[in-house]
């Protein structure tokens, strides 16, 4: 669980987080939407430790990050996982290595078990058969699901995820979703997937915090966010045809 | 103050890359592939170019040599000299800020515009240290490129010079030993050594810490090659001023 407390972060005059609380759940999958602009990549930034905030507080289970030594914060580190919006991974590596880097650099296995270790993991993502080729020999489906595999390589506790589906066919972006939730449950880690897919927040909005200009706007799961009245969420919800149909279908009780 | 604000930034730069290391197996294969690509893969533009520029240096000075008291040893002699002391060191230096200072500005660079290094930090790897640190170890190596140059720029010399007609091999060889100070080889490679230093952190600085998209990495590029080569003359002219004057 990731408890974040009156958040506040500024870049020179400007105060982009404006004091926001949210838990993020374990074993659920938790959804940061909002506009361009809300403050969504600062607070995943401030997360990960990127960014420090100036005022609040953001604790991992209950143990304050600003009160982290820096070796905690390393250790912290490795216990996180994470999902790059264009997958982030090394070029000049085959999927195998980039999946086997972490454990490469922060564990002492034998070499195979390490390769055991990445066999078993991209077999969970369904990509056993790729290991050998580069990341510019595969789709770009493929390659985000090469970077699940990385960031879920070494059992994080914490998994983040940038626009997971950005750049992606609709259907794909389903099997990306899936796969992030599927993964959530079995590991039971905290997920925290930052997004501006509608159709993600149909799928897997378990706990979704809604930003508003640096602020907490509004909080809840898939089945509240189309039920609620509230005009700052509706406005950024029904933009697309299809959602405003589904919300008149909804009215009229279809 | 924004050139002031880059030298502090550099320095901290290279504070972060002598930081925590990187585990030790991982780096010694780093360092073997940054051999392999910065070293190794330069030297046969190395080669060419200090052979055909021995060349013509031993030719240029045959040419220019008209009067008959002026000894024939000279042309080794002259050749000998621009060489070791300025052609190698100082020239080769300058095609390598282009040719390994762009690959690692353009690397570096296209790692930051595509989060790869975000990503080893998230991941809790010192990213300065990873990318940087087995670059500047496989430069050291730098100096051997040179005393290649400096042989193959000589026997460039040879074959203009004595294959050419312009003068005998044995007044070749005598030229060659006419007036040989061992000072100025530890001249020669003290600034190829900083020299060295010089093009695996100026490059590596440029593309570490540049913003923006794949233009920006074409930008960072070539502003990092006149960096390197401003420093890089600015250093030589330091080090003579230093050790030769």
């Amino acid at each position: 669980m990731i408890e974040i407390k009156n958040l506040k972060k500024r870049f020179g005059d400007e105060e982009i987080l404006k004091g926001i609380d949210f838990v993020f759940e374990t074993g659920k999958t938790n959804l940061v939407i909002g506009q361009s602009g809300s403050g969504k990549s600062v607070l995943l930034k401030c997360m990960l430790g990127l960014f420090t905030p100036e005022e609040g507080t953001i604790e991992y289970d209950g143990n304050s990050y600003s009160d982290f030594s820096d070796e905690e914060k390393r250790a912290l580190r490795q216990e996180i996982g994470m999902l790059f919006q264009g997958g982030a991974l090394f070029d000049s590596m085959t999927v195998a290595e980039n999946v086997m880097f972490p454990l490469r650099m922060f564990t002492k296995k034998r070499k195979k078990d390490l390769q055991d270790r990445v066999q078993e993991v991209l077999k969970r993502v369904n990509l056993e058969d790729s290991a050998k080729k580069f990341p510019s020999e595969i789709s770009g489906g493929m390659q985000k699901r090469v970077a699940i595999a990385r960031a879920i390589v070494n059992k994080p506790k914490y998994l983040f995820c940038d626009e997971p589906n950005s750049g992606l066919d609709p259907h794909t972006a389903t099997i990306i979703d899936n796969l992030i939730h599927d993964i959530t449950v079995e590991y039971d880690i905290t997920t925290i997937i930052i997004t501006h897919d509608m159709n993600s927040l149909l799928e897997i909005g378990e706990n979704i915090a809604f930003l508003k200009d640096g602020l907490l706007a509004w909080k809840g799961d898939k089945s509240q966010i189309f039920k609620t009245d509230d005009k700052t969420v509706t406005d950024f919800v029904y933009t697309s045809d299809l959602f405003k149909k589904v919300r008149e279908a909804q009215n009229q009780g279809l | 103050m924004r050139y002031l604000y880059s030298i502090g930034e550099y320095f901290l730069m290279l504070k972060g890359v002598f930081g925590r290391m990187t585990k030790r197996s991982v780096l010694k294969e780093l360092i073997f592939k940054e051999i392999d690509q910065l070293i190794i893969g330069s030297l046969g533009i190395v080669a060419f170019l200090s052979f055909f520029i021995g060349g013509v240096v031993a030719l240029q000075t045959a040419l220019n040599l008209n009067n008959p008291l002026i000894p024939k040893t000279l042309i080794a002699f002259a050749a000998r000299q621009s060489i070791i002391l300025e052609f190698s060191p100082t020239f080769i230096s300058i095609i390598m800020a282009g040719k390994v200072g762009s690959f690692i500005t353009s690397s570096i660079g296209s790692m930051r515009v595509t989060e790869q290094i975000d990503a080893l930090e998230v991941m809790g790897v010192n990213s300065l240290n990873y990318l940087i640190f087995p670059k500047i170890i496989a430069m050291l190596t730098y100096p051997f490129v040179i005393a290649l140059s400096m042989f193959l720029g000589i026997v460039g010399a040879y074959s203009a010079a004595v294959l050419g007609g312009f003068v005998g091999a044995e007044e070749f060889i005598e030229g060659l030993q006419t007036d040989f100070e061992g000072f100025q080889l530890f001249y020669a490679f003290f600034k190829t050594f900083l020299f060295a230093l010089i093009l695996a952190t100026i490059p590596a600085y440029h593309g570490y810490y540049m913003t923006g998209g794949s233009l920006e990495v074409g930008k960072a590029s070539t502003t990092s090659f006149v960096w390197t080569s401003v420093v890089i003359i600015v250093t030589n002219y330091i080090v003579t001023q230093l050790l030769l004057s």
